[in-house]
């Protein structure tokens, strides 16, 4: 492992430990499930797997608490897990079945659950941003100390509607994190072929928006960044950016043959700096878990989305009457 | 030599105004550029500058005169050694404002009484007879909705640009912010994707948002969080996302204001499932369907027209009086041809009714009030009746809602047609500048009694 800078790992117990090796596995292994099952015809159209990524909303999610919200983009099933939905309901919507969150209507990157404050699931890229802010506007005005996570990529970041936000966002003082999920490749255009900014995450001086870059390979960071974001929101200051980095190790979707960088890139990075791996090897250095109890978590991770991928399949598909529900609420 | 100054106009739509406030008095030295009066306009209160300087010999219209018509004379203006005696106006009247006869409204009272005059009832009234009413114009009808409902309910709180301490950029949003305060009347940036998608957001958190588009031009760099955002996501939730919002503000066509803040969208909003569309013509409608549309749990564009905000009409004296969607209204009965319009389309149909009447066609006028949902039902029922049909609207005749409404009666009343559907529609091209084309490139009241009578093979 190359030497990390960031987080202390001094003042992390166990449970935590052993609480963000399950919830990013269990993304994982679900995401490499989906593409099983995609490769198999039983998930259509666009499939954005978050592998590489799961330490960003498993940090992130450890500092929210009841009652924040979070809203993301397309790449939307690790924000998901994390935020506590379940895995048969999320893979039974990648199948489009009866059984999933939007009942076979919304399809991977539309899942949305009024119970988790998951905000969903949004198709178009940077269309999320200005929702966040909404939300956040939202609880401002009904007077609680909710925040809203609002996660957008290193591609939507050039998008004009994430500036218009982030300039009502600070105006208003509206308590939203942005979370820039830098995962280096829009699409395929790495960050450095589409902006000259050295960084994203100082954009937002130009508002007047404090923020910094996070080491998003290691949960840790993530989480000590995300307690200090969800800080400055409670205590009313307004919003903040957190410029997470991080590394899709898939294709943007199941159809992209990822020609723009280099196997040896991607090899470089599982090997060195992979975010599971990196707690796997503090849960065993710091005597925590021993090989056999991380065995068992993998085990039983694999019977969660096992099963998930069970009840996907079984399902039934939605009734042909849904063709004509949901279009309007009732007034 | 005296010259008179005229009361001017000060916005695309003013006709007249209110004569605020005199800066100068007379037999002041003015120069060019000095602000010599407030005048009100439609829109607000504006300073009216000298064009030539001189002395003010003689008001004509005391401040606080409202009413007074664009180019009605209002001062004298002399020149030094001129005596304020020699401006004795050439046009003055004892009230200063001498409002002009409407010459063809006697001239239009039916010359024959040769077809039977439909019942003079409106059918089926939205309120119950003997109800009080009130005349106001649009404008203050759409004010009074929102302010009920935000009276109603904490959650209902309106955004925009200019609504809250400019009072809202065409006046809609006057008083509000005194009533509610900043945290319920807030003014944005000028941002328009930006606050459409902070307004969904909100809805999403729970809020009950009305955004107001400055006019609904600017509401297409926010098209996409209306359709993609706030029209599906509840059929992309399985029910459980519904976005109750309401985009409002001006829609169509104003007055040369060239091709890009003259257009009608509504056929654009009418065709995407998941949006409700309203576009009123009345003020009663007006306020009785905002506040429907404040209270639906969905996402309603709400079409408001620059040109119809200053007319009056009479509205019921209710503590809550709504209008449903989906429910057309007759404004006329007749039985020769039926007349199917909406927002600003019912002045041309009701003109052209007039009209048609002193040369014996008996027309039917429709106001569908709602064009998402449409009452189909009351267009064919009167369709079964007149056999024949012509719609008026302001927008382009490609994909309109016109179109489609003829594509509906042909399919559900075929047998019941005696000539085919007549659309009259804005012309297939950008609205120009200049004021003769512009006229020619919006439907006209001729253009639809043409219509009417060559359905009527007449």
């Amino acid at each position: 492992m190359a030497a990390r800078k960031g987080a202390a790992t001094a003042n992390v117990s166990r449970d935590d430990l052993m609480k963000y090796y399950r919830d990013m596995l269990l993304i994982r292994r679900f995401e490499e499930k989906a593409g099983q099952l995609y490769g198999m015809g039983l998930i259509g159209g666009f499939c954005h797997l978050y592998i590489g990524q799961e330490a960003v909303v498993v940090g992130l999610e450890a500092a929210a608490s009841e009652g924040d919200k979070r809203v993301t983009s397309y790449r939307d099933h690790g924000h998901m897990l994390a935020c506590g939905m379940d895995p048969k309901g999320v893979m039974a919507e990648l199948t489009g079945r009866e059984g999933g969150y939007s009942r076979g209507k919304g399809g991977s990157m539309h899942m949305f659950s009024r119970e988790k404050h998951f905000y969903g699931g949004h198709g178009i890229v940077g269309a999320q941003v200005p929702i966040g802010a909404g939300l956040a506007f939202a609880d401002k005005y009904l007077g609680n100390d909710r925040v809203t996570f609002t996660y957008f990529g290193d591609g939507a970041a050039n998008q004009g509607q994430v500036y218009e936000t982030y300039n009502m966002a600070e105006l208003w003082s509206l308590p939203v994190i942005f979370v820039i999920e830098n995962n280096r490749y829009a699409m395929g255009t790495s960050v450095k072929r589409s902006t000259k900014s050295p960084s994203l995450w100082e954009r937002g001086a130009a508002y007047g928006i404090p923020g910094e870059e996070v080491d998003g390979m290691d949960v840790l960071a993530v989480k000590a960044a995300g307690d200090k974001a969800v800080a400055h929101c409670r205590a009313g200051k307004g919003p903040y950016i957190l410029e997470v980095m991080t590394y899709r190790y898939r294709g943007h979707s199941m159809s992209d043959p990822a020609k723009y960088r280099t196997r040896d890139e991607v090899q470089k990075i599982r090997e060195e700096r992979d975010a599971i791996e990196h707690v796997r090897q503090l849960l065993l250095t710091g005597k925590h878990a021993s090989e056999d109890d991380l065995k068992t978590i993998d085990k039983e991770t694999k019977e969660i989305v096992n099963a998930s991928a069970d009840f996907a399949r079984e399902s039934p598909e939605p009734d042909v009457a849904e063709l004509w529900t949901d279009i309007y609420a009732d007034a | 030599m005296a010259t008179e100054i005229l009361m001017p106009a000060l916005s695309p739509t003013m006709e007249e105004g209110t004569l605020a406030k005199w800066l100068k008095k007379e037999g002041d030295t003015v120069a060019a550029g000095d602000i010599i009066a407030e005048i009100e306009t439609d829109k607000a209160t504006m300073e009216f500058e000298a064009v030539d300087e001189g002395i003010l010999g003689r008001i004509l219209i005391a401040e606080g005169t409202e009413g007074v018509k664009v180019n009605t004379p209002i001062a004298v203006m002399v020149e030094e050694g001129e005596s304020v005696a020699d401006a004795a106006p050439k046009t003055r009247t004892e009230s200063g404002t001498k409002p002009e006869p409407e010459p063809s409204a006697k001239a239009e009272a039916p010359r024959t009484p040769a077809a039977p005059k439909p019942a003079a009832r409106a059918p089926e009234p939205d309120w119950p007879e003997g109800t009080e009413t009130r005349n106001q114009t649009v404008r203050e009808a759409l004010r009074d909705a929102m302010a009920e409902e935000m009276r109603r309910e904490d959650t209902v709180f309106i955004m925009g640009e200019e609504v809250a301490e400019y009072q809202g950029a065409y006046k809609i949003t006057q008083g509000l912010l005194d009533e509610f305060g900043a945290r319920r009347v807030i003014d944005t940036p000028i941002t328009e994707h930006g606050f459409a998608g902070l307004g969904v957001g909100a809805a999403f958190g729970g809020l009950r948002p009305i955004v107001e588009f400055m006019t609904f031009n600017f509401a297409m760099q926010a098209m996409d969080q209306i359709v993609n955002s706030a029209a599906k996501t509840l059929y992309m939730s399985g029910g459980q996302m519904g976005c109750p919002i309401v985009f409002r503000g001006p829609n169509g066509a104003a007055a040369r204001v060239a091709a890009q803040h003259s257009q009608d969208y509504a056929a654009w909003y009418a065709s995407i499932p998941g949006l409700k569309v309203a576009m009123p013509y009345s003020a009663s409608d007006a306020k009785g369907l905002l506040k429907s549309a404040i209270r639906d749990p969905n996402p309603v564009i709400f079409l408001e027209n620059e040109i119809l905000y200053g007319k009056s009409f009479e509205v019921p004296v209710l503590e809550d009086f709504t209008v449903p969607f989906g429910k057309a209204r007759i404004w006329r009965e007749g039985r020769d041809v039926t007349l199917v319009s909406w927002g600003i389309g019912m002045t041309y149909a009701l003109e052209a009714a007039k009209k048609l009447a002193t040369e014996g066609i008996s027309a039917e006028v429709i106001d569908l009030r709602t064009l998402r949902p449409i009452d189909y039902e009351t267009v064919l029922d009167s369709l079964r009746k007149t056999n024949r049909c012509v719609t008026v609207e302001e927008g382009f005749p490609v994909g309109s809602i016109s179109n489609h409404l003829s594509a509906v009666i042909m399919r559900e009343a075929f047998d019941w047609l005696d000539a085919p559907v007549l659309n009259c529609t804005g012309k297939d091209v950008p609205m120009p500048y200049a004021a003769n084309l512009e006229k020619h490139a919006l439907v006209t009241t001729d253009e639809v009694v043409a219509a009417a009578k060559q359905v009527c093979y007449r």
